[in-house]
């Protein structure tokens, strides 16, 4: 009993008044303050061993500032981040805001690179633009689904609530789940703008956010239609989830169509500087466009540039 | 306590570094709410401002990007989903106590309790992978598409169901023995001792711990995103996918700008305050008597 107090009486020091032993049927508070107090200092020294372990920044540290669309922005962190394991003397910086801020950032030099998640425009073509991946998106449906294939219109009907069985694209006789993307997302600007959509004109029966969990949904309703990543599409549909891809416009889709530029649903992933590119930022767009990033373009399930 | 004699009226110096820290710590937690307050409510500036309190409300639906903000779709959404939720988990949270505290052979009751307390340490994101591919598919046979107001509530009340459990185990086993001798010395019966007794004795701890779970379940959000459909309008019926505030503010917030952003803080904030409102509640059901 005495001897699971003292040593928090000595760290307190208070070793010299003796301990009442008259009342002793309460250890468990004791040991307790004990365990609580141990567990402080630990905290304590852990807080104060990362702080103390922080390197100060270095004054001869180069900034590499990029911003823009938020499509681009994980992949160009992801190789910023693989980049300053290189070049330790260089912070890469990624802010999100939108292709066009990314575009109007790298014109006014407020960023050292612009991201862009589509083609520059015929009134931009006096900066410099890099493209780094490709992105496409494949319409999904269930593999037990016997529908083989939809025309731009009808899966525009079926988007916008005019198609709402199966039977009337050649399908079994049930309803058709519209799975559509929460607002915001860059696959869902894609598709719209694609398909000439307003988004307030979708009648969808399932929103959902991320690629996994469209591909999760359609897999689990035999009845569904979706869009995802074609690279997460094709992934999933590879390794037996049951869904199937639907060609567009008489084309395959597959990563391979997208990166031969024949699939239509598709858009370049680019950097976008203003002027021809020097020193460190040329090092960056090399190295964002090399082999030695590829499997980091394929872990976000863009398509690499082809070889 | 060892020392009780010694220090009653003042802690003893040796419990001076530990009291320090011991305020060190509440003061942080303390500071760490009204910090995130106070960053919602900044962060909700901008849409308050912009676009003001009263289209939250009256805008004909919520398209962010092309400037209608109305969130009482989700909110209704989140009160549904969570009310819902309540109306299963809260008999059968209380069911599963009484069984376990005075109808099972004490090992069964044990291995019960063990149970229910792996129940309460299952991440949500389990729940929502669940729902996701075989809840959801299930009501999908009943009637399409699946994903919606009844499968949230159902995930809902699964998750919230050992918070409402555990704690009216807790509540009921602090009954003080004289009670339960007095009305055995009635002669009352098993049932007769627990609705006459026990439950009342109870009550403001198994309401705090439903209120525990209300917030629980207003707050969750990767399940209900998984399950709920996500599509915003006010359902029709159980059948009819909906969308929470929290499910919208994970959906869209890594994608949003400007007012957007804005918006969903501006929402966070609602739930905020709600989450407030009911936990001010709770703590004012528990001032009440008890027997802890």
């Amino acid at each position: 009993m005495q001897s699971s107090i003292s040593p928090l009486q000595r760290m307190a020091g208070r070793t010299k008044q003796p301990l009442n032993r008259m009342h002793g049927t309460c250890e468990g508070v004791p040991v307790t303050k004990k365990l609580i107090f141990i567990v402080f200092l630990l905290l304590a020294a852990w807080l104060s061993w990362t702080l103390w372990s922080t390197p100060p920044a270095s004054s001869t540290t180069r900034k590499l500032v990029l911003t823009g669309s938020s499509t681009v922005a994980p992949l160009a962190a992801e190789i910023g981040r693989r980049f300053e394991t290189l070049h330790p003397d260089v912070r890469v910086d990624v802010q999100t805001g939108g292709s066009s801020r990314g575009v109007n950032d790298a014109r006014a030099g407020l960023a050292d690179i612009g991201m862009a998640s589509r083609a520059l425009k015929t009134s931009e073509e006096d900066l410099y633009s890099f493209t780094i991946a490709l992105d496409g998106i494949s319409i999904i449906v269930n593999r037990s689904n016997p529908a083989a294939a939809l025309s731009r219109q009808q899966i525009i009907e079926i988007y916008t609530g005019a198609i709402t069985n199966w039977r009337e694209v050649g399908g079994r006789d049930a309803p058709i789940t519209v799975v559509n993307k929460a607002e915001g997302h860059s696959t869902l600007e894609l598709f719209l703008h694609h398909f000439g959509l307003q988004n307030r004109a979708v009648k969808p029966q399932v929103i959902i956010g991320d690629n996994q969990q469209g591909i999760k949904t359609v897999a689990g309703n035999p009845n569904a239609i979706g869009y995802v990543s074609i690279g997460s599409a094709e992934y999933e549909a590879g390794h037996g989830t049951p869904i199937k891809l639907l060609p567009l416009e008489g084309v395959q889709a597959s990563v391979e169509n997208v990166r031969n530029g024949s699939f239509p649903l598709a858009r370049p992933l680019n950097l976008v500087t203003q002027s021809e590119p020097a020193g460190i930022v040329r090092d960056f767009i090399e190295f964002a466009r090399s082999e030695q990033v590829r499997e980091l373009v394929e872990a976000q399930y863009f398509v690499p540039l082809a070889r | 306590m060892n020392w009780s004699k010694l220090n009653t009226l003042f802690p003893s110096r040796a419990d001076q570094p530990l009291l320090w820290l011991l305020r060190l710590c509440a003061l942080t937690a303390a500071t760490v709410v009204l910090l995130i307050l106070t960053f919602l409510v900044i962060e909700s500036r901008p849409a308050l401002r912009d676009v003001g309190i009263a289209r939250f409300f009256g805008d004909r639906s919520w398209h962010p990007t092309e400037g209608e903000y109305n969130f009482m779709p989700m909110l209704s959404g989140t009160v549904y989903c969570s009310l819902g939720a309540l109306l299963l988990a809260v008999p059968s949270g209380i069911a599963a106590a009484l069984f376990s505290r005075w109808y099972a052979p004490a090992s069964v009751a044990g291995l019960f309790r063990r149970l229910i307390e792996l129940l309460a340490g299952i991440p949500s994101v389990v729940y929502g992978l669940w729902g996701l591919t075989t809840l959801a598919p299930l009501i999908g046979r009943l009637h399409a598409p699946g994903t919606s107001l009844l499968a949230g509530i159902l995930i809902l009340a699964l998750m919230i169901l050992p918070t409402i459990a555990l704690t009216a185990d807790a509540a009921l086993a602090a009954v003080p023995q004289a009670y339960l001798r007095g009305a055995a010395a009635l002669g009352l019966s098993r049932w007769g001792m627990i609705s006459g007794v026990a439950l009342p004795a109870t009550r403001s701890g198994i309401a705090t711990g439903i209120l525990l779970a209300a917030a629980r379940a207003m707050g969750e959000t990767m399940a209900v995103l998984m399950v709920c459909g996500n599509v915003v309008q006010y359902p029709d019926s159980l059948f009819d996918p909906v969308r929470t505030l929290t499910a919208n503010i994970a959906l869209e917030m890594a994608y949003a700008m400007g007012d957007h952003r804005a918006a969903l803080f501006v929402s966070g904030l609602a739930l905020m305050l709600l989450m407030l409102a009911m936990v001010g509640a709770a703590g004012l059901l528990s001032r009440g008597r008890r027997y802890a």
